[in-house]
């Protein structure tokens, strides 16, 4: 595996016209994401997009290493060893799953890397851990369930039903909801964590009374509820974050997640020219939509660069400095980082549509505006 | 908690046990016959799904898709039966336990390398689809309905080919005195070969089924395949019947305990509290009715008695 994600990191490498940096004046990148195992698709995807950015920025000394973590903790710590003590990156980033962030950014920011996070964003982190050291470039784990409470609100729903799986995230995904969520709940329920059967669910569902169904099933999760959702002849309306309609899994969930609404930081029809050129560019060179991971590994490649530009790494406060300005074109349009170095940023209603037969999203709105996190303020920053 | 509820519960739990069936009724007679533990079963599950996806999409019909998950499955199962498994069949449990985890990393990552790392697609076809009325007004999804006929007919159809035919005379045999079956001039390793492939072919229908109404991706079968140990341990080793009765009490256990734990927990503790002890203990459930049906009989309801 180790092996394989090499060979494919040195490919890409060569891709992107990158010769071998040597650490002479460059930057050395150290990856560790997910690449093989049930969650490869997000890895996979911020991967891709985080090599289309440096890529498309013509800097030859920037050298990306690339591991695969296997979605294992134990695995991702070995790799974050091995990075920082014999391969001496600079920077690190890509993790996906927020049990493997926490396993492996409080090691690394404290021995004096800095850790973009094109994903996870546990609020350990986001509060009273946060670190100088740490950015977060996708959102902070609550964002986007606290958009989807709002936009319950917006959408005139008083009494909803809501579930998650039983672990940090689902716990974090249900607390986001009832944060900015007025009305009611009908119900509230933890489901296990790799769960594929919902019809027990979906019949306190339909016997709940409920007007509306909030749920954050992320992966095949979410695939096997919204199919058996929709062959149970339950019409309550759904809610829920992006996960679970994100570009690389709404092929498999079919008709039955179409008219859905979810909340997303990005969307492919965003109308700004950095995310126009960015869909393009994703689509010609690797023949797929980009998803929202693939957004975030391309913003996280972009704020890289645009630091890079102004510091260097080994002049830690400037390099820092630089990143806090935040000074890149994101795919979002506007992005700043918050006190505790995570983004603040508008978060958009999505419909999932059919669009020239494939399956994709369409904003309907913007759910929040210019939208931190609760746990900033217990940032010592 | 409405009596319409209840009965859409324990329909439920009846699908999910006869799904459950499908993986474990290969499972034990492979143990059973071949004293061969297989954790690669849960890979035969998913190659039926992925066949079934990949021919679905390719043809459109669902009836072509379910039998080329039993082909797909069974050519798997033959291949792994006389390239691997038949030179473990003499070796002890631990050899087989690492031989078969290893075949399910080939699997899980052959099957990425063929398939891609994204979910595929796979759909009810339009005439199983939508719910139906049940008498006394419940709406029940047609295609559960579906599955709970398919899997009880399926169990009708193996007991009888397990009781009436000489195959199945032989299966029995096999179970029993592996010596004595091979001196009486029947082909052991034909037969071994036999009962693999069948083993596979249900553990891939099983797959393109539960497939059509949950998420078609790699390593879908591992959670599955555990289960199904369960099931056979409750059922006792080598016996359909039993793993017919034991999927039936684990899927009902499941689903059951699932919904009414947590309501019963409420009687005494805050809905909070109550939902998250409930559910835990919720999950627990099948492993507790395992323990306790080991205590009372200690080689399954149907396994055999030791004299």
């Amino acid at each position: 595996m180790n092996l394989k994600s090499m060979i494919l990191g040195t490919a890409l490498a060569a891709i992107g016209g990158i010769a071998g940096a040597d650490g002479h004046g460059g930057v050395k990148v150290g990856m560790i994401t997910t690449l093989s195992g049930g969650g490869a698709g997000l890895g996979i995807d911020v991967r891709d997009g985080f090599m289309l950015a440096i890529a498309q920025s013509g800097r030859d000394d920037i050298e990306v290493v690339i591991e695969d973590d296997q979605r294992k903790p134990d695995v991702a710590v070995q790799l974050s060893d091995k990075m920082i003590q014999s391969e001496q990156v600079d920077v690190m980033t890509g993790i996906i799953f927020s049990n493997l962030a926490m396993a492996v950014i409080p090691s690394a920011v404290a021995q004096g890397k800095i850790y973009l996070s094109p994903n996870a964003g546990p609020s350990a982190l986001a509060g009273r851990g946060c670190h100088e050291n740490y950015f977060n470039v996708a959102w902070q784990n609550d964002n986007l369930h606290e958009a989807a409470g709002a936009y319950a609100n917006t959408a005139g729903y008083d009494n909803s039903f809501i579930l998650a799986p039983n672990y940090p995230a689902g716990q974090d995904a249900l607390t986001g909801y009832k944060r900015m969520f007025e009305g009611d709940l009908a119900g509230e329920l933890f489901t296990d964590l790799g769960q594929t059967d919902y019809a027990a669910e979906i019949a306190q569902i339909r016997a709940s009374g409920a007007d509306s169904v909030f749920f954050f099933l992320p992966g095949g999760m979410g695939i096997s509820f919204l199919k058996q959702y929709a062959d149970s002849g339950v019409d309550i309306p759904v809610i829920g974050p992006a996960f679970s309609f994100d570009q690389g899994i709404l092929q498999a969930v079919g008709d039955a997640a179409v008219g859905v609404v979810n909340t997303s930081q990005w969307s492919k029809d965003l109308d700004n020219p950095a995310n126009a050129a960015f869909v393009e560019t994703f689509q010609a060179e690797y023949g797929r939509l980009p998803s929202l991971y693939a957004s975030q590994g391309f913003d996280t490649a972009n704020l890289l660069i645009s630091a890079l530009e102004v510091a260097s790494p080994s002049d830690a406060e400037a390099f820092r400095e630089a990143l806090r300005a935040a000074d890149f074109d994101s795919t979002r349009g506007d992005f700043a980082f918050g006190s505790n170095q995570h983004p603040i940023q508008d978060i958009y209603a999505r419909e999932v549509i059919v669009e020239d037969g494939i399956f994709t999203n369409k904003v309907i709105g913007v759910a929040l505006e210019d939208h931190g996190d609760v746990y900033a303020a217990e940032c010592g920053l | 908690m409405t009596s319409i509820l209840i009965i859409e519960q324990v329909l439920n739990g009846l699908q999910f046990g006869v799904m459950l069936f499908l993986m474990a009724a290969g499972l034990t007679l492979i143990f059973g016959v071949m004293g061969l533990i297989n954790l690669a079963h849960g890979s035969l599950y998913m190659v039926g799904a992925f066949a079934a996806a990949a021919v679905a999409g390719a043809t459109g019909s669902f009836l072509m898709a379910l039998t080329a998950a039993m082909a797909a499955a069974a050519i798997a199962g033959v291949l792994v039966e006389t390239l691997v498994i038949r030179r473990l069949y003499r070796a002890d449990h631990l050899d087989q336990v690492l031989a078969t985890f290893a075949l399910i990393l080939i699997f899980s990552e052959g099957t990425r390398w063929a398939f891609g790392s994204f979910p595929l697609f796979l759909d009810t076809p339009d005439w199983a689809s939508g719910p139906v009325t049940l008498p006394g007004g419940i709406d029940y999804p047609r295609y559960r309905l579906l599955l709970i006929g398919v899997g009880l007919a399926i169990a009708a159809g193996l007991g009888l080919l397990i009781t009436r035919t000489r195959i199945g005379i032989q299966i029995r045999a096999g179970e029993n005195d592996r010596e004595m079956i091979a001196a009486l001039g029947v082909d052991i390793s034909k037969l071994y070969t036999l009962v693999f492939a069948l083993g596979a072919a249900l553990a891939g229908l099983a797959g393109a089924l539960v497939g059509a109404i949950q998420s078609v991706q790699v390593g879908m079968g591992e959670p599955v395949l555990i289960l199904a140990f369960v099931v056979i341990v409750i059922g006792g080793i080598g016996s359909i019947k039993g793993a017919l009765i034991g999927a039936i009490l684990v899927g009902l256990t499941d689903t059951l305990g699932g919904i009414f734990l947590p309501e019963v927990f409420k009687l005494f503790m805050t809905p909070s509290a109550a939902t998250a002890s409930g559910s835990a203990v919720a999950s627990m459930a099948i492993y507790i009715l395992m323990g306790a049906v080991l205590i009372w009989r200690p080689t399954g309801l149907f396994g055999p008695r030791a004299a």
